[in-house]
């Protein structure tokens, strides 16, 4: 019987641990309509936060390379390595491959927001199990740190 | 018939007396609604900020109103091993005097800065009493960021109050001491060697860096307490004194003999002029002043070595005496700024000055003689009156907004309610016990928010749950809003609390600082991402270059250290978020922790006592792998030529 206590509680922690999905709490808004920019934002991969469109250029801008390196080593490089290999955080290898320009920055920017309300940010919670910090990275700065990630991901 | 009459007379009786007994243990308790007016539900905030003097803490607390919540705790004077200051490297340098390195200090009044007579919510000052000294704390960040030492004064106790547009915080002197070149004299000729002084410091408008502008020689007594003129009287300063007796035994007898002491009005402005003409003498005096730099998160000491002294016997026209009856407290200007309330600790009487009047007696030279070469305006030309029969032993007065005075009385246990130009008494309530100060919203200023009064009680004996022999000290919650003051709350304070200020909440919280940005960090040995992280040799003395991110220390592992060296542990948090300090220590430390807030470095000087492998871990519970983060440095025995290596995770570098 104890054990079954135990496993109650268990998976009550476990659900309350879940957390950012978490509807019931007080402060969390109504559920976006269907059709809200955010709701489609979120459908269309590219996250929740102020940053709704990036124009890509190539060739990268080498400026910007350098400033995203430089704001990675301060700010980012405790927990994410530039292999494909998880450290705290994933490591950034394929980053821009596999997100949405737009959903990287918001994840930058806008950390908490996306990891209540984005599914693939959720996702990557459950794995890390750390939540990711907001590290008070401007969008401009987020700009940056893109671009180096795409150099690191080979582009040109 | 007779019989059921009785019973019901009776059951009657009994139920009056019940219903009786219910309201008046409620009336005890404070009023009716006390606890819905004092009531701040969970998760929200506090109206004002209550910035509360320590005392013999040496600290100032912050409290939320009208909750009575603590929700900070501010280190000035004395060491505080909860945050590390004056423990870690950086803060060691603020609690530098001319004595030496004092780790405590006795920390009784505070001051919110004023622009035009108003609460700008910028900077608090505070006190240091024993040794003394003035503090600044920034409100955004609500750090003590400057100390300076007073030179030339013992008992730092008038101060630190205002000027009104804090072009100056005052200083006055509590004892007055041998001044002259010869200090080695008898303690029985106090008459002929003691003096005391009034230091007026200024305060940079942009910066808040404070400078020991000129100090005002006084005869020898003792000062007390100190306000600010506002308004039409913005341009003088008033401190009460006491032992005009000039004694220097038993000052319990001895001070209390003449009939009348001293509010002494000081013309500030003038005296600057003097100050800015050359008039003063230049003195040597070595005092300290400790700067803490927000860029480098490190304080620095510079020492100075001059005062310019205005004697006023001399420089005539800046210094009038105001005869007050028995050994006056408090010295209050009313927020119109035309009357002084001065409380005579042994009178039974509130005299109030009246600042027209007095401008009207030195016009027309209407003198009671001189004291020490200092004109003595006669008593019944600057008096508006007094307040009779207030209670016992007035000590200070705070103001509302509606021409009304709250006076502390600490012999009878009550505040009193009495209105500025009437001076007729509207009101008493009794403090649980022995009020000292007291304090109203903005009650100091031109402009008081009113609607409480809080108690700040000597004892607090019964009200809360035995401790053994010492007990909390304690705070009053008074609501003002009515014609009737009302107890509605009883909060224990830390340390002993003398002078308190309150402020709307709207005025500080919008500009609290949350973060110290890592871009700005130019702290010698910062390390700004992990990339700078590293363990550097200089002699026998270690610089371990370390940072600090949920959830782990880098570098964890350290080798190469030796007995007879010195370790110091530069902790930068990397963490760029609200909330997130974390801490360091390590086994063996003969210092206290340090806690490091987000973007800043702070550093623990270690010196290994044994051989071996030690172990050093975050001290503040800051993630879900909190206690993953730790780390290891081996200590190997002197002359060893185990390589200095030191890494996080694989990888060891070889230097």
């Amino acid at each position: 019987m104890k054990t079954l206590y135990g496993a109650f509680f268990l998976l009550l922690f476990s659900l309350a641990a879940c957390g950012g999905g978490d509807k019931s709490g007080g402060n969390t808004p109504p559920p976006p309509e269907a059709a809200s920019p955010e709701a489609q934002m979120l459908a269309e991969g590219k996250g929740v936060g102020e940053v709704k469109n990036v124009e890509l250029k190539t060739p990268l801008e080498a400026e910007r390379i350098d400033r995203g390196k430089a704001i990675y080593e301060m700010k980012c490089s405790s927990c994410h390595k530039l292999d494909d290999k998880k450290f705290v955080g994933p490591g950034w290898k394929g980053v821009t491959q596999n997100r949405k320009p737009e959903w990287i920055m918001n994840m930058i920017t806008n950390v908490d927001i996306m990891l209540d309300k984005d599914e693939e940010a959720q996702k990557l919670l459950q794995l890390c199990l750390t939540r990711m910090p907001n590290q008070n990275v401007s969008i401009g700065d987020a700009r940056d740190v893109l671009e180096f990630m795409r150099a690191n991901d080979g582009e040109k | 018939m007779k019989k059921l009459v009785l019973f019901s007379i009776g059951l009657l009786f009994i139920f009056v007396a019940l219903w009786q007994c219910k309201t008046k243990s409620a009336a005890s308790a404070g009023s009716e609604d006390a606890a819905q007016k004092a009531y701040v539900a969970p998760g929200t905030y506090d109206e004002f900020y209550n910035f509360v003097s320590g005392g013999f803490n040496g600290q100032i607390s912050v409290y939320g109103l009208p909750s009575g919540r603590l929700i900070k705790i501010i280190p000035a004077f004395s060491v505080f091993p909860e945050n590390g200051y004056g423990f870690s490297e950086e803060t060691k340098a603020m609690l530098n005097t001319s004595h030496g390195w004092l780790p405590w200090d006795d920390q009784h009044h505070i001051s919110l800065s004023m622009t035009n007579g108003e609460q700008d919510g910028r900077w608090m000052f505070g006190n240091a009493n024993n040794t003394p000294r003035i503090a600044r704390v920034d409100l955004t960040t609500f750090r003590t960021m400057e100390i300076l030492e007073i030179p030339n004064s013992a008992g730092n106790h008038s101060s630190p109050f205002l000027t009104q547009n804090t072009e100056y915080v005052v200083a006055g002197t509590r004892f007055s001491i041998p001044l002259g070149e010869k200090q080695d004299v008898s303690i029985e000729s106090y008459k002929d060697n003691f003096n005391g002084t009034l230091s007026f410091v200024s305060v940079n408008p942009e910066s808040g860096r404070l400078k020991l502008a000129f100090q005002v020689l006084m005869p020898g007594m003792d000062f007390d307490l100190a306000r600010g003129g506002k308004g039409p009287s913005a341009d003088w300063f008033f401190f009460s004194c006491y032992n005009s007796e000039r004694a220097n035994s038993l000052l319990e007898v001895n001070a209390s003999q003449n009939d009348k002491d001293f509010i002494i009005a000081v013309n500030w402005k003038k005296a600057e002029e003097y100050a800015r003409a050359g008039k003063g003498v230049k003195r040597k005096a070595r005092y300290a002043h400790n700067i803490y730099d927000e860029k480098t998160h490190t304080a620095t000491t510079t020492w100075e070595d001059e005062t310019l002294v205005l004697d006023p016997a001399e420089l005539k026209d800046f210094v009038y005496l105001m005869p007050c009856p028995k050994s006056p407290h408090g010295c209050d200007v009313d927020p119109t700024g035309k009357f002084i309330a001065a409380s005579g600790k042994l009178a039974a009487v509130i005299p109030v000055f009246s600042f027209d009047k007095m401008l009207k007696a030195i016009a027309d030279r209407n003198y009671d003689g001189d004291y020490q070469g200092l004109p003595v305006l006669k008593y019944d030309a600057v008096l508006h009156g007094e307040v009779q029969k207030p209670g016992l032993g007035p000590l200070h007065t705070e103001f509302d907004a509606n021409g009304n005075a709250y006076t502390s009385m600490f012999v009878s246990s009550e505040i009193v309610k009495w209105n500025v130009q009437s001076l007729q008494v509207l009101d008493r309530v009794p403090t649980y016990y022995s009020i000292g100060h007291l304090c109203v919203p903005g009650g100091d200023t031109r402009k008081p928010w009113g609607k409480y009064v809080i108690a700040y009680n000597k004892i607090t004996k019964d009200r809360f749950l035995p401790t053994g022999p010492e007990l909390t000290q304690s705070a009053q919650l008074y609501d003002i809003s009515g014609d009737k003051m009302k107890l509605i709350l009883d909060f224990p304070t830390i340390g002993e609390p003398h002078y308190a200020n309150a402020i709307p909440a709207d005025q500080i919280k919008s500009k609290s600082v949350k973060i110290y940005k890592l871009e700005e960090n130019n702290h010698p040995y910062v390390a700004k991402g992990e990339g700078q992280a590293k363990v550097v040799r200089a002699g026998n003395k270690i610089h371990v270059y370390m940072t600090a991110i949920r959830s782990h220390l880098t570098p964890d592992n350290i080798e190469g250290v030796r007995m007879g060296d010195e370790v110091y542990f530069h902790v930068t948090n990397l963490e760029q978020d609200w909330d997130v300090p974390h801490g360091f220590t390590i086994k063996g430390s003969t210092n206290a922790e340090i806690l490091v807030m987000p973007g800043e470095t702070q550093t623990l000087v270690w010196k290994p006592d044994q051989v071996g492998v030690i172990p050093f871990y975050c001290s503040d519970f800051c993630s879900a792998l909190h206690q993953e983060m730790q780390g290891y440095i081996r200590i190997s025995p002197a002359g060893s030529n185990v390589p200095l290596r030191f890494w996080s995770g694989d990888a060891p570098q070889v230097q």
